[in-house]
């Protein structure tokens, strides 16, 4: 802890790593819960996955024309919308099949990805990288990406939480009020998408569903207010992500793992104190 | 019929099928406004398609609909509607008040929080349904006839002038049953109601007109309603039952039942 607070001051690296928990932190609090309530963790997963696809396509260009680099998570951000909308469409109207379209997409974008990666020249160990999380090579210019997409999902939310709130209750009576529920149901998968892409950049694409539902999913025992849960589950992931950079930083082990070892452990222990003080309650008004 | 009472709801020659099978046949219905009416029939008969077509979140394979004169996607936000409690996940974080000013989403500013008149309309519908404690409960802890309620005070959240429930007594002990049926009675004073209910027996003491759907539809004034008519919409076969009373708008033949 110490020696980490030391290096925090003089590595800008560091300072990025926590600067980057923390701006995604406050994006997947926020959105977390919806995926939970809306039980659409299936599909966030299917999202997350395919991103492998833009970011190898990415990273294929940029050493074909060096010239013109771009960041790969520009890449990552444009498949995670177009597969959100895709999986959107199909959950909308082909509700027979959607668990096999979303799993195909699933394993489709990852394979593009991994054809994309082997395609390219050169050294390619960035793909373990993207899979289970780099923090540490967050650079200044994802901070700022981090930054907008802070901004986008803020404030939809804060703007349209009524509506969303009420499309993921009850999406008839929300269309009997006059809402368009698949504009909404659409733009939920299209913050879902771009949530996960900051996760990526935390605890990689195999780690990140764990990091955007498990926060929520430990608040949603304690609270039956969502904008309560999501301020909790933004405080959890901070939590959880800052505790994880420092706790791996000595021992040098992969900060993204530690970081959903916490979360996974607190949520089975939240879990049990869960049930032994409802047991508690029960036994006492025996 | 007298004057001053509109048609809210005009239904003609509607066939609706699924997945090629039919399930609602030449139905015609009319409600007007005041009217208090109960749709009666066996699972699996056609209430809650009825329900939906009338509020078009179904669409009718022939036939037309009109709801307040118009189409309902134009005229669906002068309805409040309270679907059947067991649809929701009961583990879904949100509080009484939350779910009531629901039904403010078409009155309210459309971005932001909900105003302070929205949260005091809220707060008088729950007055009326007894449910004005609960305000801050979580839904999911309350028993399954508060429940109705608050879905009764959210569909009163919307100012509507046509009241459409599907069962809003299913799985209440016969106490609150009658409190609800009290309720609506009360209520019916301003506003038209028309609810989806599962016994006929017991729902024929506060409803005018029954409305019978098994594929057919046919409208009963509730004075005529015997064992004989409940006899032939639950069970035995059509024939025993003369519909001879019902004026043509109203009712079809009874033949296919």
């Amino acid at each position: 802890m110490h020696q980490f607070l030391t290096d925090l001051r003089s590595y800008e690296f560091l300072q990025n790593a926590l600067l980057a928990s923390i701006l995604v932190s406050s994006a997947s609090g926020v959105i977390g819960p919806f995926v939970v309530v809306r039980r659409i963790s299936y599909l966030a997963g299917s999202i997350s996955h395919t991103v492998l696809g833009g970011i190898g396509a990415v990273i294929f260009f940029n050493t074909l024309y060096p010239q013109n680099r771009i960041d790969p998570l520009w890449g990552a951000a444009f498949t995670a919308l177009l597969s959100a909308l895709i999986i959107g469409l199909v959950s909308l109207h082909a509700k027979q099949r959607e668990d096999t379209v979303i799993g195909a997409m699933w394993a489709i974008g990852m394979a593009l990805g991994i054809v994309f990666i082997a395609k390219t020249p050169g050294y390619t160990s960035d793909l373990m990288g993207y899979l289970f999380g780099n923090i540490l090579m967050v650079t200044e210019q994802d901070l700022y990406l981090l930054v907008i997409l802070d901004i986008l999902i803020l404030g939809a939310v804060m703007l349209f939480y009524n509506q969303f709130l009420a499309v993921c209750f009850d999406e008839e009576f929300a269309s009997l009020r006059g809402l368009n529920i698949d504009i909404y149901y659409l733009s939920l998968l299209a913050m879902t998408a771009l949530t996960v892409v900051g996760l990526v950049t935390v605890v990689g694409i195999v780690m990140c569903i764990a990091l955007l539902t498990l926060p929520a999913a430990i608040a949603s025992l304690f609270s039956n207010s969502l904008w309560k849960i999501m301020l909790m589950s933004t405080l959890l992931s901070v939590l959880f992500t800052s505790s994880g950079l420092i706790m791996s930083y000595l021992p040098d082990i992969p900060p993204g793992a530690t970081t959903i070892l916490l979360a996974g452990g607190t949520y089975l222990l939240a879990l049990v104190f869960k049930k032994v003080s409802s047991h508690g309650s029960i036994l006492r008004r025996h | 019929m007298p004057s001053e009472q509109v048609e809210i709801i005009r239904i003609r020659d509607v066939d609706f099928s699924y997945n090629g099978s039919l399930i609602l046949e030449d139905v015609d219905l009319n409600i007007q406004s005041g009217d208090f009416v109960s749709i009666v029939g066996p699972n699996g008969g056609g209430k809650t398609t009825l329900l939906k077509i009338i509020l078009g979140l179904l669409k009718p394979t022939r036939g037309t609909v009109e709801l307040f004169g118009s189409n309902p996607s134009r005229s669906k936000k002068r309805v409040g509607y309270m679907p059947q409690h067991a649809k929701f996940d009961f583990h879904f974080p949100v509080s009484v008040m939350d779910v009531v000013l629901m039904g403010r989403l078409a009155q309210s500013r459309g971005i932001g929080p909900y105003s302070r008149l929205d949260k005091q309309v809220c707060l008088e519908k729950l007055e009326l349904v007894k449910l004005r404690n609960e305000a801050r409960s979580s839904f999911s802890s309350l028993s399954g006839g508060q429940r109705q309620r608050v879905l009764i005070a959210r569909a009163l959240a919307c100012e509507p002038a046509l009241l459409l429930l599907d069962e809003p007594t299913s799985n209440l002990d016969m106490g609150i049953e009658n409190e609800i049926y009290e309720l609506l009675r009360q209520l019916n004073k301003s506003i038209t109601i028309v609810m989806v209910s599962h016994d006929l027996g017991y729902v024929s003491r506060y409803v005018q007109r029954v409305v019978c759907v098994k594929k057919r539809v046919v409208t009963h004034p509730t004075s005529e309603i015997n064992g004989e008519i409940i006899n032939a919409i639950y069970g035995t076969p059509m024939k025993m039952v003369r519909h001879d009373q019902c004026d043509s708008g109203r009712a079809g033949s009874c033949i296919n039942f």
